[in-house]
């Protein structure tokens, strides 16, 4: 998309608006008496349950007609066991009880006091992430097979492989050997599943109707925390020595120290935070506009149809940055974390010559 | 609230599809790709290489050639001119026979002539002894008779002689 069309785009867009708001205006007066209360749009709420991990695939309710695909719902308590259902047990508005379990607000508890439960379903969003991943293997080893074939080595690569080298080689040369030096190799295989799977991830979380995989703190934080241990096992006396006994004069040390300390944390804790906010603010965002409709809409019906477009056009344009954005945090994930992988080895052979600052928001 | 508190499930499942995706993709996709990805830059260092130096070898040869072409050329000159010298003297060599020849010829015609006119003299002076003779012959002949006439005679033969 050219800058010239943006801009047309952009006129579009603001001129709708000046036109819309002159004429919300003039329909408020009347809208007030003509529409009958409805049941109350609550954004909010609404937004929430999308961002948000469930146990069913649910795509739209009509009437009474839920199309929705559920569940197995696996969960295991200390005092009775394991035990395996379909989360269509709970009903559709998951408002019933089965086997002394119940649904509240989105998690699964017990109906007796003192039960303990932990829950291992397969949710909307393990499910839609090892269809993702599924995807992701099968795509790779496929290209690797190629590649095996000699399709790429000797005559010009085909297909998939023009998509994926790039991007392997970029990771390769700019993310591993830039920050790791001579070790990158072993790192490669690493930088590249962190990669992939971030961005499967995102990617297939932008399909509608998907889940949000990405933007969960629960799979960002599975991330970090390898992320964390990969450091650790990378680090040597040299990045030690820096954090317990800085190169700072004596009255600096007894604050520097708890700030080093802190920073081995907050390193793979900014990691998790980063991906989650941007995952989850995107989709926050996505979803707004196309509530903006619905919460017109409840004003007054004209409002909300003649509403639709502008939101549909920043949708759009929302939508078209998310791509950019899974790339961009897949990237950032896998290049910050290569940045403190060197950090943590450097000092030891001096092949790292490559000091970039980790601070990147 | 709820948003920020990971969830205990997805936590193992995302652990342990992370690591079974990590094992499969490091074996089966990631190890033959970089390796391939390797091997293609070093055959096409190794190509880059080899054309170098067939270029290089290239080079070699045309000079090579230029300098065999150069000394061929300069051969050439050298033959050239040693035909010419040749020529030049075979020529000079074939004047000087000629002129020797000639010499010869004329030396040999010289001889020839002069033998010849000595002949000639021989037989002159043999004829002019005959006629001296002859003519004494006569002239006694005639002393007897007459001493006017045999005057007359000798006179007479005198004159012949000198027309002789």
């Amino acid at each position: 998309m050219g800058s010239k069309s943006i801009k047309s785009l952009l006129v579009a867009v603001f001129s709708l608006i000046i036109i819309f708001f002159s004429y919300v205006s003039y329909a408020q007066d009347k809208g007030a008496e003509v529409t009958p209360p409805q049941e109350k749009f609550d954004p909010g709420k609404e937004i929430m349950t999308h961002i948000q991990d469930a146990y069913q695939f649910h795509f739209f309710t009509l009437g009474n007609f839920h199309a929705s695909i559920h569940l197995p719902v696996i969960l295991y308590s200390p005092q009775k066991g394991f035990s395996v259902f379909s989360s269509s047990r709970f009903g559709e508005e998951g408002e019933e009880a089965y086997n002394g379990y119940k649904l509240e607000n989105g998690s699964i508890v017990s109906v007796e006091p003192g039960v303990d439960v932990y829950d291992f379903s397969l949710t909307k969003n393990v499910v839609q992430m090892l269809i993702a991943l599924t995807i992701l293997v099968f795509l790779m080893v496929g290209i690797a097979k190629k590649y095996k074939k000699g399709q790429g080595i000797t005559t010009a690569p085909t297909g998939w492989q023009n998509a994926i080298e790039p991007i392997i080689t970029f990771v390769r040369d700019d993310v591993a050997k830039a920050n790791l030096g001579k070790r990158y190799k072993k790192y490669m295989p690493y930088l590249l599943t962190i990669f992939f799977f971030i961005l499967i991830n995102s990617i297939f979380g932008l399909l509608p109707g998907s889940a949000n995989v990405t933007g969960n703190i629960a799979f960002t934080a599975v991330m970090g925390v390898i992320s964390f241990f990969v450091i650790l096992f990378s680090s040597n006396k040299h990045y030690w020595g820096h954090i317990v006994n800085p190169p700072v004069p004596w009255g600096i040390k007894p604050i520097l120290i708890p700030v080093e300390i802190l920073g081995v944390f907050t390193k793979p804790f900014a990691l998790i935070v980063r991906l989650f906010a941007n995952m989850v603010a995107g989709h926050i965002i996505i979803l707004s506009f196309i509530s903006l409709i619905f919460i017109f809409g409840g004003m007054n019906k004209i409002a909300g149809w003649s509403f639709s477009p502008i939101s549909i056009l920043f949708t759009v344009f929302i939508y078209l940055i998310e791509i950019l954005i899974s790339f961009i945090q897949a990237f950032i994930f896998t290049n910050l974390t290569a940045i403190f992988i060197g950090q943590a080895f450097e000092g030891s052979d001096h092949d790292v010559d490559h000091h970039a600052d980790p601070v990147i928001v | 609230m709820e948003l920020l508190l990971p969830k205990l499930g997805l936590i193992v499942w995302t652990l342990i599809a992370f690591a079974i995706v990590f094992f499969i993709l490091k074996k089966f996709a990631w190890k033959p790709i970089l390796k391939s990805l390797d091997e293609r830059a070093k055959n096409i260092s190794d190509s880059i290489q080899t054309a170098e130096k067939v270029r290089a070898e290239m080079a070699l040869l045309k000079s090579e050639n230029e300098a065999l072409l150069m000394k061929a050329r300069e051969e050439r000159a050298v033959m050239l001119k040693e035909a010419k010298d040749t020529k030049d003297r075979i020529i000079n060599e074939a004047k000087d026979q000629a002129k020797l020849e000639t010499n010869k010829i004329i030396a040999d015609a010289q001889v020839a002539i002069n033998q010849q006119k000595m002949a000639a003299i021989t037989d002159l002076k043999n004829q002019v002894g005959n006629l001296v003779i002859e003519v004494s012959e006569k002239v006694l002949r005639r002393e007897l008779s007459n001493k006017q006439d045999q005057e007359n005679y000798i006179k007479q033969l005198a004159d012949n002689a000198k027309l002789n």
